[in-house]
């Protein structure tokens, strides 16, 4: 499984590598970790013209503390965010699912940006993003701009981005100043496989333990990754203790049409969906309230 | 295409051309036939090597991305011609192999793994060897031999009298 | 491990395996670690349909991209070699490396692109232009089976191959006369051994001695042989190089189509051709699919659950082209009642061809299949008593006292005390408290079930249902040598015949011939010299050379021990039986301070001729050519024959839990009882069994070569064929008891297929009992998470 052949270039900075990818259009793809893109060559699925390799750019590799945000650029290894102190503090929902992200050598070399522009509809860092509400930054030759995770994924494996887009950077909300919890489950055949069906919470409690602020999402059960909007709200000011939440989480999924393959059915997904969601709930819940407790 | 590769301490100038993986360069090029080819796509590992000392699918990676990397393979772990590293010793010594196509893999995995923490639980060696995959021996042996090697290793150089 | 202390030096000891050394430093010679100056390189043209004419093939574009040596099309090959051999009398069902006119299953080779490069030769298969005209495809083996069906291959007419049904006893008599009977279906799913090593075979012609040179990653008996009858060369002219390590094989890797291809291709192009199968290539079209077989199963028992009779239907789907895989049907004959003591047995064998991958040989060989159909029933025949399942087996099971024990087909089986085996397991277990954590999950609220089974490994190879299958087939042997040469210098050499893939064929030699000769086996040399240097030899197939490299070693070392005895002798002027051997030193019992030392006696051997009994050859070379202990003869007119000639025993023990919402099972607990007999090397057994549960663990939960509607094959690389990573293996206890052998040397049996032969059946005994109190069971493998969650979540809907 020997890719088709192609020219490489590895510009030294962002300006460069956009305006590579600009004059080259369709025939090029950028390359940070490969280790999503790699295989899809080798099995002749992608015959890019020219490899535009992004991996050593050095102003796209960081994690930032930015006030209500923390940037994280798009070619930061998944390795680093996930050993990375501000992300372990500040965004806690994305280091709960980044020891799921693959395995350790995936991780070593595949990038948070390659990750997004992958768009696996069972990508843990998809998932984290829509469900946070995380904004994603892009350069498309001169011009930059910004995409809600919602609008950024607009299928399995297709973004929103055109093909002489560079992703920049990752920009997830902090939620400060509350006690937050969160929870991240998954189903897969084997540890480490692209899941059948995840779900992620983000939870924020006040003192009596009655959610204030809410984010839920589900991955690998639709087309794209998605957050439950409605949820949250049917669940803010109460508490969110699995057995009250159970029976609401099963009424909102009842109507999400999910994915069917060789893996798991539709129904399955749907099931899956309920059960992982009910428990990241219930886990997230419980964290934010121990907190809550601890600090009176 | 030219790159520079630095592979157990050797650097070698090379032309290639740019789909030329990682893996086909070592094992062609530069003859070192220790990284195996399992899948090409990234999911069974026999093609592991170390990459600054992090173990990484040299499938997935092109030979004109590893430039600036210390890359190590299996041929760079015995310490001299027909001399056995701790972790090879003690593979042999739990038969932690059978056909041999992933040993190297595990090898260089084990050795990493071990260089970070020198006192594993059978948790985090399974989950630092999970990423290989095994069809021989069900990983018992290889698990015992990481155990073992980390045992070994932790009693070494120590002053004399050290309980 | 448990058991009694040794009475051997070396066997049964912990010795370490010489091959691990070259292994950990990544110092093993594989197939594609072979280079051979001016080697060209193979990729496929592969078939997108399952079924298609092949109007014509358009290799010009192709030939234009520099670097392309030659587009090698079916017509070609087909024009200058013969069919490859089946193993059944199939003649209209011929098999060639490249499709020839029409293309029988999704991935089938088409063409063969020869380049520099493997990149430039998979640029040049892209090129290359066939026209296909899809015909009617069948999948199913039901639908294949039923008349109407599509044929695969036109000419044979159906896609029957093999339809014969055995009774062996008075079966009918049997049911009629039991008190109760039950009958079950039960399918095994299409899955593989997958080494991580894919094919892989270098060729090399040279017209000045006309030899050709074969390194290949191969198991494959005869494969020499078999390489030059398809070519159309004289068997010696084929050279295989056995010294080439094999990165697991398990029964897949026989490689004949490969190997032919390259060699036709290096003769007609004058160099090296080699072909590394990529993984795409090798599961869709490599040819190494195992067993997918429908069980029809009927028992007949009485009150007390002891089954008097069975009725077996197997039918296999063996894909498009027939090699060896219909025998995969005959060789569980040889145990088809497992280890009960069932009086007659009705079986009946069927293989279809289908448009799918071919099938060929998987560890087992057909009795992994067969072992967990029989467990299934013995499971519903304890349920229908309301016997706990163990209690069931214990009433089934042939006992220590009655063996040897001759079973309705005509084997015999050696040895074995199965129920000191599942004592030992049930009380190292702790059977009780086991059943108790069962209850405490349930209550949890998790499924949770004890999963068992009992099972046998025959072992020893006798290829004897090669004739009862075929009748123009007359084998009755399946040899193994061993060579023994002890050089001027006193240096011991063995040679020994066959590629291995790490079952530690060197270390076995080693160990019986130091233990014959009392001396240390580190200093026995082991060699695999090429196949025109070889004896007779079968390769490592039907967990057969612990007995029978084991039984060539011995006795050519028993040869080697019986010529010093009588140099001695001869030297020291006393009778044979006078001379004391020990160490590798002779001396007169009489008089112990007379006596030849190795070196002296090998000196005499080699040098003093007038010192040398008269009639003796000068040197120290002797050979042992084994033949398969108790085996020998055709089988009867109704179907009986000695089948392998010895018989290992395993006992799984497990607790499994499901999360009834995720439908995920997890192995909780593990353990396993193994009777191999002596044991020659501890690591190497312990190492078989736990890679066989392995494969199990696989087969019965997390692989299968699924195929869309359309026929192509979904799972066709390892995003989609889920291999068990360290993750999913959970720790496993194995439990030893020594049950020799009365057939071979030291009482050893075979374990090469050890723990794959029963894991499947145990996770279905316990997946099935975690679901009965929802009143489900499943009866086909694998069983994979989504399934088992939509069939509880339906199990639990109440009825509309």
């Amino acid at each position: 499984m020997k890719p088709a052949a192609f020219e490489y270039s590895r510009p030294r900075g962002l300006d460069e590598a956009c305006a590579m990818l600009s004059a080259e259009g369709d025939d090029a793809r950028l390359i940070a970790g490969g280790q999503t893109l790699v295989p899809l060559m080798a099995m002749r699925l992608a015959r890019p013209k020219r490899l535009i390799d992004i991996a050593r750019i050095g102003e796209l590799a960081y994690v930032r503390s930015e006030g209500d945000a923390v940037a994280i650029g798009a070619a930061t290894r998944q390795c680093v965010i996930e050993r990375d102190a501000i992300v372990c503090a500040e965004v806690p929902l994305l280091a709960r699912v980044m020891p799921f992200v693959g395995h350790a050598p995936i991780r070593a070399r595949g990038t948070i940006g390659g990750s997004l522009a992958n768009a696996d509809p069972a990508a843990e860092i998809a998932l984290v993003a829509v469900t946070l509400g995380a904004t994603i930054s892009y350069r498309d030759g001169r011009t930059s701009g910004e995409l809600a995770a919602a609008d950024f994924f607009i299928g399995p494996m297709s973004t929103a981005l055109s093909p002489t887009a560079c992703l920049t950077a990752v920009h997830f909300p902090v939620w400060r100043g509350v006690r937050v919890g969160v929870g991240f489950h998954e189903v897969n055949a084997r540890r480490s496989d692209f899941a059948f069906a995840s779900a992620a919470a983000q939870i924020a409690v006040d003192e009596a333990g009655m959610c204030t602020r809410l984010a839920l999402g589900i991955g690998a059960v639709t087309a794209v990754p998605r957050r439950l909007h409605a949820l949250e709200m049917m669940l803010r000011g109460s508490r969110a203790e699995e057995g009250r939440v159970r029976e609401t989480v099963a009424a909102v999924l009842s109507d999400i049409d999910p994915l069917s393959d060789l893996h798991a059915s539709a129904d399955y997904r749907r099931r899956a969906a309920a059960t992982l969601l009910t428990r990241a709930i219930a886990d997230s819940w419980r964290e934010a309230h121990r907190q809550s407790a601890h600090a009176r | 295409m030219r790159v520079e590769l630095t592979v157990n301490g050797s650097r070698s100038a090379l032309e290639v051309e740019p789909r030329m993986s990682l893996l086909d360069c070592l094992r062609e090029r530069l003859l070192l036939t220790g990284a195996h080819a399992g899948c090409e796509h990234g999911v069974c590992g026999a093609c592991t090597v170390l990459l600054d000392g992090v173990p990484i699918r040299s499938c997935l990676m092109f030979a004109v991305q590893a430039d600036g990397y210390a890359i190590t393979t299996i041929e760079g772990i015995a310490p001299g011609p027909g001399e056995l590293s701790p972790v090879q010793d003690a593979f042999c010594e739990t038969h932690g192999m059978q056909c041999g196509y992933c040993t190297p893999a595990m090898i260089l995995t084990a050795h990493a793994l071990l260089a970070g923490n020198p006192a594993p639980s059978r948790a985090e060696i399974v989950e630092a060897i999970s990423a290989n995959i095994c069809r021989c021996t069900g990983y018992a042996q290889i698990v015992e031999a990481v155990a073992l090697a980390a045992e070994r290793m932790r009693g070494l150089n120590q002053p004399a009298g050290t309980p | 491990m448990s058991g009694p202390a040794t009475p051997f030096r070396y066997v049964s000891t912990d010795r370490r395996v010489r091959e691990d050394r070259r292994f950990v430093a990544g110092k093993g010679r594989f197939a594609a670690d072979v280079a051979l100056a001016g080697t060209r390189h193979v990729a496929l043209v592969t078939s997108p349909h399952p079924a298609a004419r092949i109007a014509g093939i358009d290799t010009a574009a192709a030939l234009l991209l520099p670097g392309v040596h030659h587009v090698l099309t079916g017509r070609e090959l087909a024009a200058a070699t013969v069919p490859l051999l089946a193993g059944l009398d199939t003649p209209k069902v011929p098999r060639r490396p490249l499709a020839v006119d029409v293309a029988r299953y999704a991935g089938e080779w088409v063409a063969a692109v020869v380049a520099d490069t493997r990149a430039l030769a998979e640029d040049a298969a892209e090129l290359v232009h066939v026209d296909y005209e899809p015909l009617p495809f069948v999948l199913d083996g039901e639908e294949a089976y039923a008349p109407g069906s599509p044929p695969v291959h036109a000419e044979h007419g159906s896609n029957v191959l093999l339809d014969r049904t055995f009774t062996w006893g008075a079966v009918e008599q049997d049911f009629a006369q039991s008190a109760h009977r039950l009958s079950l279906k039960v399918k095994w799913g299409r899955s593989s051994t997958v080494p991580v090593e894919t094919f892989a075979v270098l060729a090399s012609w040279d017209p000045w001695r006309e030899i050709l040179d074969v390194f290949a990653s191969v198991q494959m008996p005869r494969f020499p042989d078999q390489v030059a009858l398809v070519l159309k060369l004289p068997g010696s002219c084929v050279r295989v190089h056995n010294d080439v390590d094999v990165g697991g094989s398990y029964g897949v890797k026989r490689g004949i189509k490969h190997a032919v291809l390259v060699g036709y291709l290096s003769r007609r192009l004058g160099f090296p051709v080699r072909l590394v199968e990529d993984r795409l290539e090798n599961m869709r079209g490599g040819d190494g699919h195992g067993p997918e077989r429908n069980f029809d199963v009927e028992v007949a028992f009485d009150e007390r659950g002891v089954i008097r009779a069975m009725k077996m239907r197997a039918l296999d789907n063996v894909g498009a082209y027939a090699g060896r895989s219909p025998f995969q049907l005959g060789k569980p004959i040889g145990a088809i009642v497992g280890p009960y003591r069932i009086r007659s047995v009705q079986y009946r064998a069927i293989a279809v061809t289908s448009n799918k991958t071919v099938q060929e040989a998987v560890r087992a060989f057909g009795q992994a299949p067969t072992n967990y159909a029989i467990e299934r029933a013995i499971d519903q025949v304890a349920r229908h008593r309301g016997l706990d399942r163990v209690e069931a087996r214990r009433r089934n099971l042939i006992r220590a006292d009655e063996f040897p024990w001759l079973i309705p087909s005509g084997t015999t089986y050696d040895s074995g005390d199965y129920h000191t085996v599942i004592e030992k397991v049930l009380a190292r277990a702790d059977y009780a408290s086991l059943v108790a954590e069962r209850e405490r999950l349930r209550a949890e609220g998790l499924l949770a079930g004890i999963g068992i089974a009992a099972c046998l490994e025959p072992s020893g190879a006798n290829s004897t249902f090669e004739p009862l299958l075929n009748p123009r087939n007359e084998t009755t042997t399946y040899t193994e040598t061993c060579r023994i040469n002890v050089d001027v210098s006193g240096a011991v050499t063995a040679t020994i015949h066959t590629l291995s893939a790490g079952q530690g064929h060197e270390s076995l030699a080693a160990c019986m011939i130091g233990e014959v000769l009392e001396i240390d086996p580190d200093r026995i040399r082991v060699v695999r010299p090429d196949s025109l240097s070889s004896l007779p030899s079968q390769s490592p197939v039907g967990s057969r050379m612990a007995i029978m490299l084991g039984g060539a070693a011995f006795h050519a070392a028993q040869k080697l021990k019986a010529r010093l005895i009588a140099i001695a002798a001869h030297d020291l002027n006393i009778p044979v039986a006078q001379a004391v051997y020990h160490d590798g030193d002779i001396c007169d019992a009489a008089r112990p301070q007379l006596r030849r030392s190795f070196t002296e006696l090998v000196t005499i051997a080699h040098r003093n001729f007038h010192r040398l009994p008269p009639g003796s050859e000068p040197g120290l070379a002797f050979s042992h050519v084994m033949q398969v202990p108790t085996g020998g003869t055709l089988p009867t007119p109704d179907g009986r024959v000695q089948m392998y000639p010895c018989f290992a025993f395993e006992f799984h023990l497990l607790l499994m839990t499901i999360d009834p919402d995720l439908g995920k099972p997890e192995i909780r607990r593990y353990f396993v009882g193994h009777d191999c007999g002596t044991v020659i090397n501890p690591k190497i057994v312990r190492g078989m069994t736990m890679g066989g549960i392995a494969h199990g663990i696989g087969a019965a939960l997390y692989e299968e070569f699924a195929y869309g509607a359309e026929g192509a094959l979904l799972a066709q690389s390892f995003m989609d064929y889920l291999l068990p990573s360290a993750h999913e293996v959970p720790p496993v206890e194995i439990i030893h008891h020594v049950t020799p052998s009365p057939h071979t040397v030291l009482g050893q049996k075979g374990s090469g297929e050890s723990g794959y032969l029963g894991a499947p059946a145990a996770i279905a005994s316990a997946i099935n009992d975690a679901l009965s109190p929802l009143g489900i069971s499943v009866n086909s493998l694998p069983i994979k998470l989504g399934q088992l969650g939509d069939l509880i979540a339906a199990a639990r809907t109440p009825p509309a």
